[in-house]
């Protein structure tokens, strides 16, 4: 059995506009070293899958820069490995040079790399799928029951608020998916739904995509489940561990939150010896925690110096923290600079933000202050 | 060409199962990566690792070279181990080991050869030194470091004219004329390099050492030779003392030696999640590295990846190597604490500082160590396998 592996690096850019005007989705920051990209690179390459593709839309540099030759993943292969698909865009292409709006249409667009594929299933996965989860697992059960497409879904209590958010997936007490919906009125309550990660038949595909490309289909849940879900093999497969995707910025801050506080789960993601969560080496030296520090329940990168109070927040490389400055329930990118007597509460500050010395900035659990990319205080 | 061969006797256990250059120092470092990266920096991209003594770990550590961008197709990083052949043996001396691999120099077919060794803490620049050495028009250049008058008879001394040109090289000398101290680092000319080494390799009353026979033979056949003054931080670590000492200088309000800087020191790092500072930490001047759990007082210290601290425990002026754990309660103060050792809970490890305000002698413990709960380990003490087995008796 081998599978290769689609990573999505956009579909859900719009949720975060704050973090994805500079990059795209799938190279925004995570919990002090990692990018969004990391986490479903992880997943595949812990599976045995190592012939990854990544869909790019706009965007893409820092994602590019962060995967290189995807060395630091063991990716950087002479068979497989990773590559980035970029938008195929000709200037002699008529009409046909729309970007792609769901994940159909990006699969169709990449539909020539998609026909070199070799291996019997595909493994398809958002870039926002924060989780530690044994693909190798779902892909025998998949192989076993020979489904064209297992669905990774989990039980959640579906809110009216929230329904939006999700693709909700209905199956039978066996496991067969029975229907698929977005959006509909009448779902609150307990409900499984889809975590955006799912394993397709390669046979399946090309029938799908040939068939999708034919009658102009736009989505994957409506016109592929919808429409194949009697006549061919769709399951479930329920996961029970930590799942996290981003659906708002307020969701994302939240989220980093709840794993900085959670110890079970930070050791159920970042503490499996067997299943490491892989990112870029970038050589950063030790952080330097000088006279005068207090940190405590903070989660932090290399390449920092503290010297001011650091409590409940996340540090990204290269951070630096002034004298007598004091940062509470922040997250902080990569080269942050906080003067001294600076305080922070609730912040989250992009790349090579500097706060001046003395600045007070203030958000609140539901509305964290955003300082951009660069900015100066 | 890399000397990393040394055995590192005066590191005790530390060097027990590794050569000397494989010994971590900084937090995320190995000594090698010192020389490495300067090699890489300064433009030299291929780089003869000459291994001997233990070499599993190094070898290992350096594998094909990519973590210092020196897995290319064309040099890069090499490992060069004695072998076996018709005039091959193990490597008999410093300047043997490079006489032994003069087919891979020929092979890359260089003008100059660089001889670094994998013992020292510093960042230089050695195509500056080969720019010097082209300036002078010199056969072979010595980087020299100034020492104090009382440690010049620890060095290898060269005397030298206005013009840095050596007249005199005086190893160990119990009278010092100069305090420029030879660092270990030769530029030559490839092919006098060559013809040299083949000549003293036939003398059979040699020891077949830079320092002790190609330098002076060189210096009485009156050949051009320089000295190149360094000015930065460079620290030989062969000593637990030393090996201290250099990692105290990465702290302090302004370092002595400041790791952070354009000048990037590479390692072999593997992805390790960030470092979890606990509810219960007080962190006090020192540097911490990836995947450490931190829960009680660290003071003066040097941690290393994976570092676990646990409650109410102290460590104060000292080195914990990677995935050392220290359970709730032990005191660790003036040690070194080797990879994967576990403290056990309530231990003591070495010293406090007395009251005549006289550091305690630094205590070592070996890796993959028990220490049991509550155990005393005093200060000076170098713990191994067969030592803590043999305490564990007679304390009980």
């Amino acid at each position: 059995m081998s599978a290769a592996g689609i990573i999505f690096s956009n579909l859900h850019e719009a949720h975060i506009t704050e973090l994805t005007k500079v990059r795209t989705m799938a190279a925004v920051p995570f919990m002090a070293r990692y990018r969004l990209v990391d986490f479903p690179l992880s997943n595949m390459i812990n599976s045995g899958i190592t012939n990854v593709s990544v869909i790019t839309h706009y965007n893409y540099h820092s994602l590019m820069n962060h995967i290189g030759s995807g060395k630091d993943w063991d990716l950087a292969r002479r068979n497989g490995g990773i590559q980035i698909l970029p938008p195929f865009i000709t200037a002699y292409a008529n009409n046909s040079n729309s970007l792609y709006s769901t994940r159909l249409e990006a699969l169709c667009s990449i539909n020539h790399s998609i026909s070199n594929i070799k291996d019997d299933f595909i493994v398809l996965c958002d870039c926002d799928c924060i989780c530690n989860i044994d693909i190798k697992e779902i892909l025998e059960e998949h192989e076993e029951k020979k489904a064209d497409l297992t669905v990774v879904v989990q039980k959640k209590n579906v809110t009216d608020e929230e329904r939006a958010k999700f693709t909700i997936i209905e199956a039978d007490a066996d496991g067969h998916i029975t229907d698929a919906f977005t959006n509909s009125g009448m779902t609150s309550g307990e409900k499984h739904v889809s975590l955006n990660i799912m394993v397709i038949t390669r046979q399946f595909m090309s029938n799908m995509l040939a068939d999708t490309m034919a009658h102009s289909y736009k989505s994957f849940t409506y016109d592929i489940i919808g429409r194949y879900k009697g006549s061919r093999n769709f399951r479930i497969h329920e996961f029970n561990g930590h799942y996290s995707a981003v659906d708002s910025f307020v969701g994302y801050f939240n989220q980093s939150m709840k794993i900085l506080r959670t110890e079970s789960i930070r050791e159920e993601i970042f503490g499996n010896k067997n299943r490491p969560i892989f990112t870029r080496i970038r050589n950063s030296v030790p952080t330097r925690y000088k006279t005068g520090c207090i940190v405590r329940n903070s989660f932090i990168a290399d390449g920092c110096i503290i010297e001011g109070t650091v409590e409940n927040s996340i540090l990204a490389r290269n951070v630096k923290i002034g004298k007598n400055a004091v940062v509470r329930n922040s997250i902080l990118f990569r080269n942050t600079t906080v003067g001294e007597y600076a305080e922070l509460d609730y912040v989250l500050s992009d790349k090579n933000a500097t706060i001046r010395d003395g600045r007070h900035l203030s958000g609140c659990d539901a509305l964290p202050y955003f300082i951009d990319k660069g900015m100066n205080l | 060409m890399l000397l990393a061969g040394g055995q590192g006797s005066r590191l005790y256990t530390l060097t027990e199962k590794s050569a000397k250059p494989a010994v971590p120092f900084g937090g995320k470092y190995r000594i090698i990566d010192f020389p490495l990266s300067n090699c890489v920096h300064s433009g030299i991209d291929v780089v003869g690792v000459l291994t001997q003594y233990r070499p599993l770990e190094l070898n290992e550590y350096i594998g094909n070279g990519q973590p210092w961008g020196l897995d290319l197709m064309y040099g890069g990083a090499m490992v060069l181990p004695p072998y076996q052949g018709k005039t091959a043996d193990w490597y008999k001396g410093t300047a043997n080991a490079i006489y032994q691999n003069l087919h891979f120099i020929d092979r890359y077919d260089p003008d100059y050869v660089v001889i670094l060794s994998g013992d020292h803490i510093y960042k230089m620049d050695y195509s500056a030194m080969l720019k010097e050495h082209i300036k002078n028009d010199a056969v072979c250049s010595i980087a020299v470091i100034n020492v104090s008058l009382q440690e010049a008879s620890r060095f290898g001394i060269m005397n030298t004219d206005e013009n840095n040109r050596i007249l005199e090289f005086e190893e160990k000398p119990k009278h010092p004329k100069s305090t420029k101290a030879s660092m270990g680092i030769y530029i030559f000319n490839t092919d006098k390099l060559k013809s040299y080494l083949i000549a003293d390799e036939a003398d059979e009353n040699s020891s077949k050492d830079f320092g002790k026979n190609i330098i002076p033979t060189m210096l009485n056949a009156g050949e051009r030779m320089f000295a190149y003054q360094f000015d930065g931080y460079w620290r030989d670590v062969g000593t637990i003392d030393s090996l201290w000492e250099a990692n105290m200088d990465l702290l302090g309000e302004v370092p002595e030696f400041n790791l952070d800087s354009d000048w990037t020191i590479y390692s072999r790092n593997y992805t390790l999640p960030p470092q979890f500072i606990g509810e219960s930490a007080v962190i006090d001047n020192s540097i911490i590295t990836e995947n450490c759990h931190i829960e009680s007082r660290i003071e003066n210290s040097v941690l290393f990846s994976s570092v676990t601290v646990e409650p109410g425990a102290l460590i104060r002026n000292s080195i914990l190597m990677s995935g050392v754990t220290v359970r709730a309660g032990a005191k660790v103060d003036y040690a070194i604490i080797d990879h994967d050792t576990v403290i056990g809970a309530g231990a003591e490890i070495g010293q406090e500082k007395g009251a005549d305000g006289k550091r305690p002698a630094i205590a070592v413990i070996g890796s993959d160590l028990n220490v049991p709960p509550g155990m005393k380990i005093g200060a000076g003490e170098m713990i191994n396998e067969a030592s803590l087995e043999a305490k564990f008796k007679t304390v009980g």
